[in-house]
């Protein structure tokens, strides 16, 4: 015991090593699975607040393209009201609506960290629990899917964007409806590539791919990206396709968070049959 | 340590960790660059400082930064690694070269030869650790290769333009 001891002393700078090793590991293990819950990251309020500090000061430097992109979604959104419509039919038809229920509710929030130089990409956002977000809800820009979050403080939460190693969003091709996966290769983050679509789909470059709304984190319809090329490999029997965002990540700057009301119901059935 | 350099080193601690998630986490060329300065910290700390204290610190700077960067451990693991090889590393190279035992690690009192070498072996390491991990397979293995030659590059030009900003070389 006490030669033991003698040991463990003259070797304790390599259990010292060998031990805060083992915990920055585990830590990395634990903290590396698809939105496993952790108690250290960018939603935690020390860095939080010296984010929301930077973002303070660096949000003036892009005023501009923030200020485009609003009044371009305005007025796309002006072009939608009913005002712009011819009334052809005078008649007053007054709906207590009970056949349509509010499925999804949008939430600004503002990107307040972003990357997309790294192989797995986060997000801050500036809102948090106390503005009701909470786990697993869809972010999404005017421009197109953003990610999904993961971890929400009080006042801030923490977003998986879709630029992340384990990141696959079930999509479709608009024209024609067939479903794939979207999955982010790591090269560039502007591509991605769509898998899962059977070469007797006839694609063309330029074809839109929209969220299929199979998943209950987003709604159905919302543009991801277009192909920007597709082959078929030899032997195989679905398209190899790369497309393109639709969202530069490197301009984020306000997004929506989106909360389905009818989330919970959609997993406990869906968990229910799979697990008889 | 006297309580000036302790003090230095703590300043030191904290001006890398801004300097590194305001700044450098920002910087992207074409997603194969990010420099990751902040391990000049632990490659400048005395010689003479104890062994669980650079093991320690090195592990509070990773954790740091990983708390910024979203990458619990990561970041930790790596430090903690050059931390500890990093007395074999100046004792090998000290070998070939004689020289003063300074109150710091840089090219006051160091040649610039003996530092870049210094530097080179453990910013290789470190970046090769954090690469690789990052991504947890060798999938992609020439990719991030590429990546760990180009970070490393950049994150040694950025020390060697920190040293002669800071401190001059004796003569």
């Amino acid at each position: 015991m006490r030669n033991l001891l003698i040991f463990l002393w003259k070797r304790n700078l390599f259990f010292l090593f060998l031990l805060l090793e083992v915990i920055s590991f585990t830590l990395f293990i634990e903290n590396s699975y698809y939105q496993k819950a952790a108690f250290i990251n960018s939603s935690s309020s020390i860095s939080g607040s010296i984010y929301q500090i930077q973002n303070n000061i660096a949000e003036y430097f892009s005023l501009k393209v923030v200020n485009t992109t609003l009044a371009n979604e305005n007025a796309h959104l002006r072009s939608l009201s009913t005002d712009n419509y011819l009334k052809i039919n005078n008649t007053v038809f007054t709906k207590n609506d009970t056949t349509y229920k509010l499925q999804y509710q949008y939430v600004s929030a503002k990107v307040i960290n972003n990357s997309t130089n790294k192989r797995n990409n986060y997000l801050t956002l500036n809102i948090g629990k106390n503005q009701g977000i909470t786990k697993d809800m869809g972010v999404i820009s005017s421009r197109g899917i953003v990610g999904i979050v993961k971890d929400v403080s009080d006042n801030f939460s923490s977003v998986i964007s879709v630029l992340h190693k384990d990141s696959k969003i079930s999509a479709k091709i608009k024209k024609y409806g067939d479903v794939g996966s979207v999955l982010w290769n790591g090269y560039n983050y502007r591509r991605a590539s769509l898998i899962d679509i059977p070469t007797h789909v006839p694609i063309t470059r330029g074809d839109t791919i929209i969220t299929s709304g199979f998943s209950s984190v987003f709604p159905e319809g919302i543009v991801i990206g277009k192909i920007i090329d597709h082959r078929i490999e030899s032997g195989n029997t679905f398209y190899t396709i790369t497309i393109e965002f639709s969202e530069d990540f490197n301009k984020l700057s306000y997004v929506y968070i989106i909360k389905n009301f009818f989330k919970n119901e959609q997993n406990d059935l869906e968990k229910k049959t799979q697990n008889e | 340590m006297n309580n000036n350099l302790i003090i230095i080193n703590v300043l030191r601690f904290f001006a890398l960790i801004l300097l590194q998630v305001l700044v450098l986490n920002n910087i992207q060329f074409s997603g194969y660059i990010n420099p990751y300065v902040y391990v000049l910290f632990i490659l400048m700390l005395p010689v003479q400082t104890p062994g669980w204290i650079v093991l320690i610190s090195s592990f509070l700077l990773g954790i740091s930064i990983d708390m910024f960067s979203d990458s619990l451990g990561l970041h930790a693991t790596a430090s903690v690694l050059i931390a500890f090889i990093r007395p074999n590393i100046i004792n090998i190279l000290s070998a070939k070269e004689a020289f003063v035992a300074g109150a710091y690690l840089g090219i006051k009192y160091y040649s610039l030869k003996w530092f870049l070498t210094y530097a080179l072996i453990l910013v290789l390491i470190h970046h090769s650790i954090l690469f690789y991990l990052e991504i947890f397979a060798f999938r992609e293995f020439f990719h991030t290769f590429l990546q760990v030659i180009a970070s490393s590059t950049a994150t040694l030009i950025l020390i060697i333009i920190g040293q002669y900003m800071f401190y001059k070389p004796i003569k």
